[in-house]
């Protein structure tokens, strides 16, 4: 007789041999998986540890940190191969932050950082409410109000100007409304009113500004010829940026349009401004514009013009991509929809165009960011070129002071730019739920 | 002079900016829109002056001296940074011997020395940006030479500081002359005239050597530290100015030799007659201040002195300020907030500082140097 077993269950399963778990498992699967990537990963590696070992050693465990001018940085005087020269940069800090903003005044600009950042960090967050008043205040109160803390001068005066042309503008608009209406049917008088009324406020606006009322400077004027270090680099690189879209998408919409004059002005600016290299833009908003014209603007203006134009060409062509990357069904859904040109652009199309060239936009960003210290040729210190004259003070002149200020400038862009791409991640990723692999 | 085939500018009015002159007085001088329109000519035509040596046809602006009172500034275009000659400091001040002289000028326009501002340039865009009128002076090392007199149309109102060609070697080479120098490698900054002073200074002593050129000051020296080539060169100023960027400065020796004249000083538009002198003798009140010893500090004796030069210079007796535009005070003004040569010197420049050149050529004529200064009277 034999007696037969039979299970009842199932064999436990083994515990996965040791070699294809934890760490050494992980690593077997992705850095050791063949002999060339055992090579690959061993030279990566060995390249990595040294390159960040060197910056960390020149940095951080060589530098110097407390001195009083080049003796504490010179390798006969420490006794020792000496790495970074801190003490030049904690030295020249408030010339590469500022420039020659008077010392009594950066109150000012840290405030308008301050302003920037309580307004701009909820526009970033998602999840804070209260986005469109979030906007209004960051993109329409907050360059005059920065204007008002960085140049100083009458605190009424700036917002009266604004205000009386916005009302100008927006009264021009209604007329234009009203005269439409009377093309198409029984004329809209209300229109026409409430356009008189506001180009008359307006006026008066700008006459108010014009009798000097408010004109009693209430912050010390600061030209904008003092302003340098890394707030002339936020500045340009801010306007720039915030400029750069709706001129890029105006021009990008411009170049797809049926209309031949509005198309051809477009892809002449854009081809124009393309094809010169940004420092002639600069050079000649510097020194040909006052040429001329009889009074010409400052020169921060000129060269934040300039810049805004340029970014804007580079801009109109990533959006323009963008448009062509959208199937015709999209437009053809839309007008089916009954949505009018400028509606079926803002629900249907753009926001799907924007939303696949985000990578493109922010690229543009971070190389205007980096373009920004051209500035310098037309005789605006910015953070770099602040960077480099303080090279030449003979106090600091020292072997390592030219690598510590580009190492410091290095740190600086580099934690902008970082900071920039990670949200562009950040907002691709929320953006792409339709797409996500 | 002759009749014919001179050409001059005339007002655009006439349709027609280029016309051959009647007579030789037909150069009256001419303001407002059609100088605006003359200075455009002449910049645009600064391009071509550049490059085919052509000369630029300049016409007289409005007063820049009466413009500057009324502004209330002078607009002086500086260094982005040289060591002891226009360079911002820590707080922010813009000092050196280049400075100073705006500083001097300010002082005897507005008694203020503040009242100036500095424009940062690039050697490249400096004569575009005093050419344009962004500035009213140039006060930016610039050496004096004839094309950039001529051609360029510009106006050099004198020399505040005679520099020339040096080099630069290690001790341990024992080299005691640069004509043992035969065979060495060179660092040199490119698209500069030490460059071109290198290659006629070895041709024309029949000496071998190799160049090894950078973009910028800061390459060059970086590379002659790590052993890259033999010999340093640039202007003396600034190879003491570059020495103390070495790891060890002492073990480097600046050669006897200057190979070239570097004379540097501040430069004018064309077409102004009157502020080409007030920059001339602001300098010159300066190298007169030092001669006569009138200091920062004996100022005040020195007002009460009977010497009858020291009290024409100080405009005790005669007008000469007033000849200029300028007030009768005005060396007092310059002394009093500035300084006289010497003093600036000293301070910017001289032994004491890190820099620690000496007077040399920059020493007064009675002293074997070069500093000369025409009677104030």
């Amino acid at each position: 007789m034999t007696t037969s077993f039979t299970r009842s269950d199932l064999l436990l399963p083994l515990p996965p041999p040791a070699s294809l778990v934890g760490p050494w498992g992980w690593a077997r699967a992705n850095l050791f998986s063949s002999p060339l990537q055992a090579l690959l990963t061993l030279v990566g590696g060995y390249v990595a540890v040294m390159l960040l070992w060197t910056f960390v050693d020149f940095t951080i465990i060589r530098a110097v940190w407390t001195g009083a001018d080049r003796d504490a940085c010179l390798d006969d005087k420490v006794g020792r191969s000496v790495g970074a020269c801190w003490p030049f940069v904690w030295a020249k800090f408030g010339q590469f932050m500022y420039g020659f903003y008077p010392a009594d005044e950066r109150w000012r600009v840290n405030l308008t950082y301050g302003v920037a950042i309580a307004l701009l960090v909820p526009l970033l967050i998602p999840s804070v409410p209260q986005k469109p008043l979030n906007a209004i205040l960051f993109f329409g109160a907050f360059p005059i109000l920065a204007f008002n803390l960085l140049y100083g001068g009458s605190i009424i005066n700036p917002w009266l100007s604004v205000g009386g042309w916005l009302a100008i503008l927006g009264g021009l608009a209604l007329v234009a409304g009203y005269l439409m209406s009377r093309v198409e049917g029984p004329p809209n008088v209300v229109f026409l009113q409430w356009g008189g009324a506001a180009i008359a406020v307006g006026i008066l606006l700008l006459l108010l500004v014009r009798t000097g009322l408010f004109a009693a400077p209430a912050l010390p004027v600061i030209e904008t010829r003092q302003w340098g270090g890394l707030l002339v680099t936020l500045v340009v690189a801010t306007t720039g940026i915030v400029a750069a879209l709706p001129i890029g998408v105006a021009l990008a919409l411009g170049r797809r349009s049926k209309m031949p004059i509005i198309r051809l002005l477009s892809v002449a600016v854009i081809e124009l401004v393309r094809g010169v290299p940004l420092i002639t833009v600069l050079f000649f908003a510097t020194y040909m514009l006052p040429l001329f014209l009889e009074r010409s603007p400052d020169a921060m203006v000129r060269v934040l013009v300039g810049v805004s134009i340029f970014s804007g060409a580079y801009m109109a062509e990533t959006i323009r991509g963008g448009l062509q990357a959208i199937p015709k069904g999209q437009f053809e859904g839309a007008m089916a929809l009954g949505l009018n040109y400028p509606r079926m652009m803002s629900l249907i199309v753009m926001p799907q165009a924007l939303k696949l060239v985000i990578p493109g936009i922010v690229n543009a960003f971070i190389g205007l960011f980096k373009d920004t210290t051209l500035v310098s040729i037309v005789a605006i210190f910015d953070l770099l070129g602040g960077i480099r004259a303080g090279f030449t003070d003979p106090q600091w002149a020292s072997p390592v002071t030219l690598y510590t200020g580009f190492a410091f400038a290095g740190i600086i862009y580099f934690a902008f730019c970082y900071f920039m791409s990670r949200y562009s991640i950040f907002v691709e990723n929320r953006l792409n739920t339709g797409r996500r692999r | 002079m002759q009749k014919c085939g001179v050409f001059r500018v005339k007002a655009p009015d006439d349709g027609a900016l280029w016309v051959p002159a009647k007579d030789n007085k037909s150069t009256t001088n001419r303001v407002g829109k059609a100088a605006t329109m003359k200075r455009i000519v002449s910049t645009l035509a600064l391009g071509a002056a550049l490059g085919f040596g052509a000369t630029a046809a300049l016409a007289q602006a409005p007063s820049t001296l009466r413009n500057i009172q009324n502004k209330g500034f002078v607009q002086c275009g500086v260094t982005q940074g040289l060591a002891g000659f226009s360079m911002p400091d820590s707080a922010g001040n813009w000092t050196g011997l280049d400075v100073d002289l705006c500083r001097a000028i300010a002082a005897a326009i507005f008694n203020d020395p503040t009242k100036v501002r500095f424009s940062p340039l690039s050697a490249k865009d400096r004569f575009t940006a005093l050419q344009s009128g962004e500035v009213d002076l140039l006060s930016r090392n610039t050496t004096w030479t004839l094309q950039r007199d001529t051609s360029l149309g510009l106006n050099f109102a004198g020399i505040n500081y005679y520099d020339g060609q040096g080099f630069m070697v290690r001790k341990s080479l024992n080299v005691k002359s640069a004509r043992e120098l035969s065979g060495a490698s060179v660092c040199v900054q490119t698209g500069t005239t030490t460059e071109l002073n290198v290659a006629d200074f070895f041709r024309a002593n029949n000496l071998k050597y190799e160049p090894v050129v950078f973009a910028s000051a800061d390459e060059t020296i970086k590379a002659y530290d790590s052993g890259r080539c033999d010999v340093f060169t640039t202007d003396a100023s600034g190879l003491y100015a570059e020495r103390v960027k070495l790891a060890k400065p002492d073990d480097h020796v600046v050669l006897p030799e200057i190979i070239s004249k570097e004379p540097l000083g501040p430069v004018v538009r064309h077409g102004d007659d009157q502020w080409l002198d007030v920059v001339k003798w602001v300098h010159f009140a300066m190298i007169t201040a030092e001669e006569l010893n009138i200091t920062k500090a004996n100022l005040d004796q020195m007002l009460q002195s009977t010497n009858p030069e020291v009290r024409r210079v100080l405009g005790v007796e005669g007008n000469g300020g007033e000849a200029l535009g300028l007030t009768k005070d005005w060396v007092v003004r310059i002394v009093r907030h500035v300084g006289n040569y010497a003093e600036i010197f000293d301070r910017n420049v001289g032994p004491s500082t890190r820099l620690g050149i000496s007077r040399g050529l920059n020493a007064l004529w009675t002293k074997g140097g070069l500093q000369y200064a025409p009677p104030i009277r």
